[in-house]
């Protein structure tokens, strides 16, 4: 058991809470380094795109969580991303260079969004970015001579992952699935893994120094009370799209990754429900925490790997009894996925709004003041809505 | 057909079409104006509207009126239960709770509805299904003109009963301030039932004038909201005309944009058009709008 007493101002501009958290996170750290030694080529590729998701998601989280905006675009600067980074790779840029600049593109594109509907109603900015998010597909789509259209635009690999074997392979370069055949000994899933671990880290880097930063205090206050946040000196349109910037950064850098991951890109991966999926992410692991977003996504990959595996099951051991064949309808049918999504954010929302990392923070919390624990601790205070247009 | 002809068929295509992202713009417009929370699952309630009105008419061989009638109010029971179950329990938290968990919502009556009646389209007969009516030296599909008259009727007598009633204007108090409200004796939490009830009845009218204009339909028709929100967007967000108007704008621009330009781009256009009026002009056609106070 451990009291953190706030004794002096510059505990709260630490990077953790104290030194347990540290070893707590450095465990974390060695379980996802050592992870590769363990588990198989598949179960690291899934973990993959857990680590990418979980960073596209801390993007969200900087505008959904840490700012209060919703975006249903995030899919499009995913996307940009992706395009964007797969692009320049294949035109000789360095990776180093290219997947920032993804980044950067789909920041700039997101501040562009946001400067006329930040000043707005939030509820703008969720159906600017349903529109841009749908611009975006089709442009993907329609601007062939770049993205490749309906063939899809193939993800060449990091070019210093493919420096040694130039030098050993001498014949032409051909390739299998995206994945130059030349370079797979280099370029696998597993490097691909570390490269993502390192983004990963610096992206958690950028949210939380963010959050004890003036800039970051100014999103939160800006989520907690627009008025407030402007009385005390806020700009809020400023802020907004620093905010929405910077989100629109974090997950286009996820996209670059993302295009590395599936290896070939197309316009459909990039689809409105990646929106949904990354929102449910943040609403699942709990809303305002860098912790949720790591959370949320593997749960929601855990969720996406057990739900055809349960489908099988069912559909062989039900499959031929009578009475079950509403249950194997029900689990065969089309959208049943997104539907459990659905379900999934509904519940997440009504009963448990702070998620799983808010779920283990009373967990810890009841252990930690056991048998004194409240329930009020955790309590949300009511607010009354007044509306947004007197005229 | 002569050009003027075609423009005359396009524009009245437009109208029609329009009208219905109207209603559907209507529908979340009211739930907007009433308890301030947006409901992005108003295209999935028109789904619902349009398979139970295919489980009655279609399925159950009702009469056209009586099936259609029966749907109006078995949606507004829906519509009742959904706030009272859930959307309640929303009330005084931020304000992307309620946006995800409508949009939540709406993945689940997308994959329920298809499910509970084993069919992935459905199609029914209305009265207005392939006929036509002859105006001056125009032929007008019947379907598409009930559409209109149908909106201008539901939109007058919405609009007289927010501005004439004693419910109506318990409405816009309780949207202008739920505490005042309350204090005022108004029941906050039914009126607030009530408006959703409301609104799935419009949204199950939707429904069902659709179905002569689109013939076929499967549960992805809700992803049409999102062309009904540009047009509450360019309307006036919360303006009860703003979203007719704005829906018909949309619709025409939709219509004639896939006539005049390359296959493809009718979608780029209506979002485009809704990126320029969040541009220039943020408040709409029909301003809302202005400071909130502290």
């Amino acid at each position: 058991m451990r009291f953190v007493f706030k004794t002096r101002y510059e505990q709260d501009l630490r990077l953790w809470r104290h030194n347990g958290d540290l070893i707590g996170y450095g465990i974390f750290l060695a379980a996802l380094l050592a992870l590769p030694m363990f588990a198989g080529v598949y179960y690291v590729g899934e973990a993959n795109l857990w680590l990418i998701y979980a960073i596209a998601a801390m993007g969200l989280m900087i505008a959904v969580g840490f700012t209060g905006m919703v975006s249903l675009g995030h899919s499009a600067f995913l996307g940009i991303g992706a395009y964007t980074h797969a692009y320049l790779l294949q035109n000789g840029v360095p990776f180093v260079f290219s997947l920032p600049l993804g980044g950067l593109l789909a920041g700039a594109i997101g501040v562009a969004v946001g400067l006329p509907t930040l000043r707005m109603h939030g509820i703008y900015l969720a159906i600017a970015t349903l529109a841009v998010a749908l611009i975006t597909q089709e442009i993907m789509s329609k601007w062939s001579s770049v993205t490749g259209g309906f063939d899809g635009l193939p993800v060449a690999a990091p070019d210093f992952l493919s420096i040694q074997t130039e030098a050993m392979y001498q014949g032409e370069w051909f390739s299998v699935g995206g994945l130059h055949v030349g370079w797979v000994e280099l370029w696998s899933p597993v490097s691909l893994y570390y490269i993502c671990i390192v983004v990963l880290i610096l992206a958690a880097l950028i949210a939380r120094n963010l959050l004890r930063s003036p800039t970051g205090r100014a999103f939160v206050a800006i989520r907690d009370s627009e008025i407030s946040a402007q009385s005390m000196g806020v700009h809020l349109a400023h802020y907004k799209t620093t905010a929405f910037g910077i989100s629109a950064f974090v997950t286009g850098l996820a996209g670059g990754l993302f295009a590395h991951q599936i290896s070939h890109l197309a316009p459909d991966a990039f689809n409105i429900f990646i929106s949904i999926e990354l929102l449910l992410i943040c609403v699942v692991g709990g809303i305002g925490t860098i912790q949720g977003a790591v959370l949320g996504a593997a749960f929601l990959i855990l969720l996406r790997s057990f739900i055809p595996i349960v489908r099988d099951e069912v559909t062989a051991g039900a499959g031929g009894v009578e009475f079950l064949a509403g249950l194997v309808r029900f689990v065969n049918s089309p959208g049943l996925e997104a539907a459990i999504f659905g379900a999934l954010l509904v519940l997440f929302i009504v009963f448990e709004p702070m998620g799983l990392y808010g779920r283990w923070l009373k967990t810890k919390t009841y252990f930690d003041l056991f048998p004194l624990y409240k329930k009020s601790t955790f309590a949300r205070q009511k607010s009354y809505v007044k509306t947004e247009r007197l005229r | 057909m002569d050009s003027v002809q075609i423009y005359i068929s396009l524009f009245v295509n437009g109208l029609a079409l329009g009208c219905i992202y109207g209603l559907i713009a209507l529908g979340f417009v009211l739930i907007y104006k009433a308890t301030e929370m947006v409901n992005f699952a108003q295209g999935d309630l028109m789904m619902v509207g349009a398979f139970i009105a295919f489980g009655l008419i279609a399925g159950f061989g009702l009469n056209f009126w009586l099936g259609f009638l029966l749907t109006i109010v078995l949606m507004i029971i829906f519509g009742f239960l959904l706030d009272v179950v859930v959307i309640r329990r929303l009330i005084g938290q931020p304000q992307f709770s309620i946006v995800m968990a409508t949009i939540g919502i709406g993945y689940v009556l997308r994959f329920v509805m298809p499910y509970a009646f084993n069919v992935e389209q459905i199609a029914f007969l209305t009265p207005f299904t392939g006929k036509a009516v002859q105006v001056a030296a125009m032929t007008l599909d019947a379907g598409k003109l009930a559409a209109v008259v149908g909106t201008l009727v539901l939109c007058a007598g919405l609009y007289t009963f927010f501005q004439r009633t004693r419910i109506g204007m318990a409405m816009q108090a309780a949207s202008q301030n739920q505490l005042a409200a309350y204090y005022m004796g108004i029941p906050v939490a039914l009126i607030f039932s009530l408006i959703w009830g409301i609104s799935a009845g419009v949204a199950a009218i939707t429904g069902v004038m659709m179905m002569p204009i689109a013939n076929v339909m499967d549960p992805s028709i809700g992803f049409i909201a999102i062309k009904a929100f540009a047009g509450a967007v360019v309307g006036g967000f919360g303006s009860i005309p703003g979203a007719l108007v704005g829906g018909i704008i949309i619709g025409l621009v939709e219509q004639f944009s896939d006539y005049l330009l390359a296959p493809g781009y009718k979608d780029i256009m209506v979002f485009s058009v809704l990126l320029a009026v969040m541009v220039v002009r943020p408040e709409g056609i029909f301003s809302q709008m202005g400071r909130k106070k502290v």
